[in-house]
């Protein structure tokens, strides 16, 4: 049957609408479940470890699906944010490390 | 997440600017994103309106550069469920990120804070993560950086959509590596110690097992609850 029903010219309009209720709901569904969680120190303490868990879980498998010069890009930015904690000079210097191995990687390889 | 404040946030203009300029390291990244997706939706076939509208009101821009691939002509209740199943799929780590910021937002009124959530992205949940690690108490430092951000998303858009193929080929100049770079630069200051190297060590071999066996976007949501429970179960 469903695949009879057709949604028409409301079609992308409802597509757009569902989708945008569905990420609101992803937005408010953490702090809504969790200020019925009792913040026990146990709680606490995985909370603080969440943050850093999610940026790894989120970059790492990334970085290493976007090949060597992205890996080493980011291992560059994470340097110099320990040196100098600057986003913005962490940034450049990403930037210029993944541009540079990309064009020599390519000079490499190039026939 | 050191102390929690158990009072209620200030909403203060002072702390709407500081958060502002806060989220400035990614407006960078968020123009070039926004532009792909601009240009990716003309290819769909989706009106200037539809793509506008699209940025406005999901504000996320992996789940609309992946929901681009399941656009479609003829609209069924099969397509509709699928583009929503993805978009939940591809946002699943923003309950886990709103879980974290939980305590820091508990007294804030329930409309106040249904509003700034609308604008909660991965951008102003790290500024704000940082900023309430320092002690930080207004909420506008968040709000702020969020709705920065939405307007950029959503301005950003259009210049994609009408240039097109301008974003054809986002990896030169490595720009396809400017969130994820900002994103691992910001992390950065959020280590604590033994806790977190243990906890953050859990949720990288954890993710990376998960992005080997599964498609999709399972691998963050695995990762990050598994560095939580690492970090639950040490003591300290």
């Amino acid at each position: 049957m469903t695949e009879q029903w057709s949604a028409g010219e409301a079609g992308p309009f409802l597509a757009i609408l569902a989708m945008a209720a569905v990420t609101y709901v992803c937005r408010i569904l953490g702090v809504v479940l969790m200020s019925r969680v009792p913040l026990t120190p146990r709680v606490r303490r995985g909370l603080a470890a969440l943050p850093g868990s999610i940026i790894v879980a989120t970059v790492l498998p990334l970085a290493l699906r976007s090949g060597l010069p992205a890996a080493l890009a980011l291992v560059c930015a994470g340097l110099v944010m320990l040196w100098r904690r600057n986003e913005l000079l962490a940034l450049a210097v990403g930037l210029g490390v993944v541009t540079l191995a990309r064009a020599l990687g390519s000079m490499i390889t190039a026939p | 997440m050191t102390k929690t404040t158990e009072t209620q946030l200030a909403l203060t203009r002072a702390g709407l600017v500081e958060g502002m300029r806060l989220i400035l390291p990614f407006v960078p990244g968020v123009v070039i994103f926004a532009s792909a997706f601009g240009a990716a939706a003309v290819q769909k076939g989706l009106t200037l309106g539809q793509a506008l509208f699209m940025s406005g009101a999901v504000y996320a821009g992996a789940a609309q550069l992946v929901s681009l691939e399941l656009w479609t002509r003829h609209w069924t209740l099969a397509s509709l469920l699928a583009i929503t199943a993805v978009a939940a799929t591809v946002n699943a780590r923003m309950v886990l990120m709103g879980a974290a910021l939980q305590p820091w937002l508990k007294g804030t009124p329930t409309p106040l804070n249904a509003v700034n959530l609308f604008f909660f992205t991965d951008a102003n949940w790290i500024t704000a993560t940082r900023y309430q690690m320092k002690g930080g108490t207004d909420l506008g430092v968040m709000l702020g950086g969020g709705l920065f951000l939405w307007v950029v998303w959503v301005a950003a858009t259009l210049p994609g959509y009408l240039l097109g193929s301008l974003m054809r080929d986002p990896k030169v100049v490595g720009f396809d590596l400017v969130m994820p770079i900002v994103f691992t630069a910001m992390a950065i200051p959020l280590w604590k110690g033994r806790r977190d190297s243990i906890a953050w060590g859990v949720a990288g071999v954890v993710a990376l097992t998960v992005s080997q066996l599964f498609s999709g976007y399972a691998f963050i949501v695995a990762g990050a609850l598994a560095g939580a429970l690492a970090g639950a179960f040490i003591d300290d």
